[in-house]
């Protein structure tokens, strides 16, 4: 569940300073379940649209807003969408690309991009994964210092836990107490003493801009 | 060999101190300090933009502290450094002579003056401490040969008043076996504390220099316990810091006493100081 964040009005507003008709492309997954880019937030920017002088021309809102294919198919169908000066897309980083991808016209991006978010219920949502491209979980307990540790530490804690919090945020649990804990109550804690390597940044394949393709079963290379 | 290595090594009770580079180009009175130390400390930490407030260079400041003639012992962290960075400055810092270096995370730049700024920690202060091990082997990271290899006495950093303490041990174990061959703590206030931490990491057998951090009011020592992670300045401090006609001489009291304590427990004492340096050299003369 990617998580996102309304942009602040004024921002989205500024960025469609050169366009009048402006046609709105929400999200029915990830920015629905966020509430940043479902049914009640599209028709809540098609008033904002209106009451700052633009005009709305429409919006859909498709099942996954982060499929080229789909929103190609999509924005030629739609009537509304061709006059259409600019799109407003309340998705994602991942469903705006998508959107440019599939279409010539200029890109809006009313939200922010967060996190991969892990539901602790409906409409909270806990910041656990970063998509790093090399996990580290079956070295630290399942729980990520990646993502949760301020500085994203292999090898922690670092001088500024205290009392077992963290130095950043005094108010939260240094992860990496949280990780000696739960590896204790596994009687695992030893595995703090190795050194976790430094992570790899070499990724390149995955920036590629031909799609990438998976296959079916999980691959072994490498191994 | 370093100063500071022998020194350890022969058992001697080791005295360094704490200078941090000024922001701005002005070195004349950070030279003066340097000068005012030479001859009474076996070595000089330079701060590595502490707190993450930008300041001039580490790396420069070390090289200056030892071309006045006083071992340096050259702090980095991994807060503003990828691995790229930080081994071209230690292979730098080698060619420069400097030999002691000092490997620490960093604190996270939402504590200083820049607080905007990309947090970089590529490494951190075990992997950090592992570079080292492989640059004196004459390999780097990636194990490519070098041309010549560096000769770092390197340490680390430990905070001995911590809770829970296992996983600090386990961390100071694992600094130990990435390279780490001495230690320096964050400032000490509670020996009874100290003690104890002592005699569970005793079986390291790596030297441990005990942090001291010159008070010179109630107010600063409040701010400490209040704003800086790890110190833990015990009211009766306070309360004395507070009664006293003269809180300066108090904190230098209250130094010296804390020493005189240290003696038989830790390796040597390592003088810190906010912008007093001048005071440390009050504290020396009565060691």
């Amino acid at each position: 569940m990617i998580v996102t964040d309304k942009k602040p009005g004024h921002e989205v507003i500024g960025a469609l300073a050169n366009y009048k008709k402006v046609f709105v492309i929400g999200c029915g997954s990830c920015a629905t379940v966020s509430r940043t880019g479902g049914e009640d937030e599209c028709k809540a920017w098609i008033d904002i649209l209106q009451s700052n002088g633009k005009e709305p021309a429409g919006y859909f809102i498709p099942d996954e807003t982060c499929h080229v294919f789909l929103l190609k198919s999509m924005i030629r169908q739609s009537q509304e969408a061709s006059p259409a000066d600019a799109f407003l897309v309340l998705a994602c980083g991942a469903g705006i690309q998508a959107v440019s991808a599939a279409s010539d016209k200029p890109v809006i991006a009313g939200l922010n991009s967060m996190f991969l978010g892990t539901t602790y219920r409906t409409g909270e949502f806990l910041k656990y994964c970063s998509l790093c491209g090399s996990c580290v979980l079956s070295n630290t307990a399942g729980i990520c210092p990646v993502t949760r540790c301020p500085k994203g530490l292999l090898n922690g804690p670092c001088g500024g836990m205290v009392n077992g919090m963290c130095e950043v945020d005094r108010d939260a649990e240094c992860v990496w107490v949280t990780i000696y804990e739960k590896l204790k109550s596994q009687n695992n804690q030893k595995k703090l003493v190795s050194m976790n390597k430094p992570r790899t940044y070499n990724k390149l394949k995955h920036q590629k801009v031909e799609p990438i393709k998976l296959s079916g079963k999980p691959s072994v290379k490498g191994l | 060999m370093s100063y500071l290595s022998d020194a350890l090594e022969n058992k001697q009770f080791v005295v360094t101190a704490e200078l941090s580079p000024r922001k701005g180009t002005q070195v004349a009175n950070f030279t003066k300090t340097i000068n005012v130390l030479k001859g009474r400390v076996h070595a000089i930490n330079i701060t590595d933009n502490q707190r993450a407030v930008m300041r001039m260079s580490s790396l420069v400041a070390s090289y200056l502290v030892l071309k006045e003639g006083v071992e340096p012992i050259y702090q980095i962290t991994c807060r503003d450094r990828n691995r790229l960075a930080i081994q071209s400055d230690l292979l730098g810092a080698s060619v420069l002579g400097i030999q002691n270096v000092l490997a620490l995370t960093g604190d996270h730049p939402s504590a200083g003056d820049f607080p905007e700024a990309k947090p970089v920690f590529d490494l951190d202060a075990t992997t950090l401490l592992h570079t080292i091990t492989k640059l004196n082997s004459g390999f780097d990271l990636n194990d490519h040969p070098m041309k010549g290899a560096t000769d770092f006495f390197a340490g680390a950093a430990l905070t001995p008043q911590t809770t829970p303490l296992e996983p600090v041990l386990m961390a100071i174990e694992r600094k130990i076996n990435a390279g780490a061959r001495f230690f320096q703590t964050q400032p000490v206030f509670n020996v009874d504390a100290f003690s104890l931490f002592m005699s569970k990491t005793s079986h390291f057998k790596v030297p441990v220099i005990a942090g001291i951090l010159l008070l010179h009011s109630s107010e600063q020592a409040m701010n400490l316990n209040k704003y800086v992670p790890g110190i833990d300045i015990p009211d009766a401090m306070i309360k004395r810091l507070e009664a006293s006609a003269s809180p300066k001489q108090e904190g230098i009291e209250i130094a010296v006493e804390l020493i005189g304590k240290l003696k038989g427990l830790a390796g040597g004492i390592h003088i810190m100081t906010v912008g007093q340096e001048k005071d440390i050299i009050s504290i020396i003369e009565r060691i």
